[in-house]
């Protein structure tokens, strides 16, 4: 789960990370009131996901709080990337120095996580390293070490940073660690002319598999902005709402993600993924069903299991089960293949229901299941 | 001979006496694999029963390696006890860990990956479907009886993919098929897989199964090109997926421009893999390849 600004900006401080004096609002009066507060002047910025918010006018200096109030009221709702801006963040404006990168993200090539940092801070680290790699300095952090103190001097004198930035360094690795984090980013990391480090901008982002021991975080489920989404969520279906026409069911992350390519590549669009995992009770594929059918966009469905250790006369029960609480507007195409697949075959012919059909292959059930995507 | 799993391997399950552990020991032991204990400290000095086979319960993977010489591990164990395992099994010598577990923190993966190695104790997965040596030994949840042994060995990120490939090919066979797992660090991967295939005199022809995220297709390309001369037919899923969205498998996400489906097909034809549009075509491409070694040989 990526985190917006201001709660990676909450986590920095959390750790005793200097951050500039902020505050949130999704009111355009309060942000003239918190204007006020932090002494006139302010920086507004939009709360959203997605990179490039100043480009796309997303971030702006306020010369005092009525400033800042009409500034609020142009940022909130602002559609930048097809992000909404709920939010906007007040902070206090800070007199740079010199500005840096840092961050932690994880090398899946190498299993660890690495230590990307450079002097050169406030633009896309991309950009610099495609523009001078030399100024971008990459160490792979050992799991069992961490980042000491030692170990951040080290990562601060490859980058060229100051001294002062190696206790940042090793907050930011607490963050990460203790935080359960996959990346966290800090751009730029400021040195004011006073002398203070300071965390300017931040990204984090959550490990989900660790939210069963972090409080903090556990209950706050991802926001799902797409109603099916969040409907599938609901009933714990691992479902993603995507642009087509053909809805698809199957069992396995990488072969549900197959059948999305093979339905494209017979000249259809898949409406989403969805995978119901290895077992695929009765109650699971009625759930799934009945939130693929929900979908309006969707024209026809696309059930396409191999029975590994899933039987497939067991998947075509629930099917036939399905059947029964869901009632079916549009055609199904199913192909059952592997263990018990005649069998499971023989359990959806017995239902005879006029809108299931079967076929034997991924290929020509998807081909058939376009065609029918066509024809609704 | 097969890769990392044979008949002579002495496996233990640690998580045997749970559900899942229980189900998946008793279809290892039909495939015919020698379970030779299981783990739970709870349960020590128990046996677990499965027909005519009485598997005994150890405290330790210490103590049941001391009592069997068991060298091979399946880890069943809930996420939160997965790093503790594996850390326990490696402590103990055991030469391989198959950790099927789906969902654990990738802190404990990246943590249990190093300790693992600098201990030589090979990790597969986690949150894969584990190892199978048709005929000979199944570790992990790879179902048996869908294939026969034979000459090709296939290396794969996907469960479901595997035993669709091991189904169409069933005629032809398999060495080796190892499920490497679908999160972003995994402790064996398709390169270890590669050279392992590469060295086996039993594995002609290799299947390599790969998915959006990450980059371990196009290592494993230029791996190929570098060392393989066992001809290769590859596979990749997740052309029509989105930027930024998870797929199912915690690894399987395109970020920005990287981790395209499209730019690790393109890395492996590069390095002369072929690689087919669907599984069927795959299938397809891996008989052409291997009638025509045949043609040449006769």
């Amino acid at each position: 789960m990526d985190l917006l600004e201001h709660q990676a900006r909450e986590l920095f401080a959390d750790h005793g990370i200097e951050v500039p004096r902020a505050e949130i609002t999704d009111s355009p009066k309060e942000a003239r009131g918190i204007a006020r507060r932090l002494g006139g002047r302010v920086v507004v910025k939009a709360q959203v996901k997605t990179g490039g918010r100043g480009k796309a006018g997303g971030v702006e200096l306020a010369a005092d709080p009525a400033a800042a109030e009409l500034t609020a009221r142009r940022i909130l709702g602002m559609d930048i990337k097809g992000h909404r801006v709920d939010t906007v963040m007040l902070a206090e404006p800070v007199d740079i120095e010199s500005e840096f990168y840092v961050s932690y993200v994880l090398d899946r090539a190498d299993g660890r996580f690495l230590a990307i940092a450079s002097a050169e801070g406030g633009t896309e680290i991309e950009e610099v390293a495609a523009a001078r790699p030399e100024a971008v300095a990459r160490i792979p952090v050992d799991p069992a070490e961490g980042v000491t103190t030692v170990v951040a001097a080290r990562i601060a004198d490859a980058a060229g940073l100051p001294p002062q930035t190696v206790d940042t360094l090793v907050r930011l690795w607490q963050v990460l660690t203790r935080e359960d984090a996959l990346l966290v980013e800090v751009n730029p990391l400021v040195r004011t002319r006073q002398g203070r480090i300071l965390a300017l901008d931040g990204k984090v982002t959550l490990d989900d598999n660790a939210r069963f021991r972090q409080a903090r975080w556990g209950d706050q489920e991802p926001p799902r902005g797409d109603p099916l989404e969040a409907a599938a969520a609901a009933r714990g279906l691992n479902y993603v709402k995507l642009d087509g026409e053909v809805g698809v069911i199957g069992n396995g992350a990488g072969l549900v993600m197959s059948t999305l390519d093979v339905v494209a590549g017979c000249g259809a669009r898949p409406a989403n993924f969805l995978d119901i995992g290895g077992g695929a009770s009765a109650q699971v594929m009625a759930d799934g069903l009945s939130v693929v059918l929900s979908d309006p966009a969707v024209k026809s469905v696309f059930v396409n299991v191999f029975g590994g250790i899933t039987a497939c006369d067991a998947v075509a029960d629930g099917i036939v089960r399905a059947l029964e609480t869901v009632h079916l507007t549009k055609p199904l195409v199913v192909r059952l293949d592997g263990n018990n697949a005649v069998r499971g075959r023989a359990v959806l012919d017995a239902r005879a229901h006029p809108l299931v059909q079967q076929a034997t292959t991924m290929d020509g059930a998807a081909r058939r299941a376009a065609d029918l995507a066509h024809a609704g | 001979m097969a890769v990392y799993l044979t008949q002579k391997s002495k496996v233990l399950v640690q998580g045997m006496t749970g559900a899942e552990g229980m189900k998946h020991t008793r279809r290892m032991l039909a495939a015919g694999t020698d379970v030779v204990g299981g783990v739970n400290p709870r349960k020590a000095g128990r046996t677990g029963d499965f027909g005519d086979r009485r598997v005994p319960v150890f405290g330790t993977v210490r103590d049941a390696v001391e009592a069997t010489g068991a060298d091979v591990t399946v880890v069943f164990v809930p996420p939160a006890f997965a790093r503790a395992a594996v850390t326990e099994a490696a402590d103990a010598g055991i030469g391989l860990a198959v950790v099927i577990t789906e969902g654990i923190p990738v802190h404990d993966t990246v943590a249990f990956c190093a300790y693992a190695a600098e201990r030589g104790t090979r990790i597969i997965g986690p949150n894969c479907p584990g190892l199978i040596t048709p005929g000979q030994a199944n570790a992990g949840i790879i179902p048996a009886d869908i294939t026969k042994p034979g000459r090709i060995g296939l290396v794969s990120k996907s469960g479901t993919l595997t035993y669709q490939l091991m189904h169409e090919l069933r005629d032809i066979g398999f060495s080796t098929c190892v499920g490497i797992g679908g999160d972003p660090v995994v402790g064996t991967t398709h390169i270890d897989c590669l050279a392992a295939f590469q060295k086996d005199p039993d594995t002609e022809l290799i299947v390599l199964i790969g998915e959006i995220g990450g980059d371990a297709e196009e290592r494993a390309a230029a791996y190929v090109r570098e060392y393989v001369t066992k001809p290769v037919v590859g596979y990749i899923a997740g052309f029509t997926a989105p930027e930024g969205r998870t797929m199912g498998h915690a690894g399987a996400i395109v970020s920005g421009s990287s981790g395209t489906a499209q730019a690790k097909k393109e890395a492996l034809e590069a390095a002369g893999v072929h690689v087919g549009g669907t599984p069927t075509e795959t299938a397809r491409l891996v008989l052409a390849r291997l009638e025509s070694g045949t043609r040449r040989h006769s």
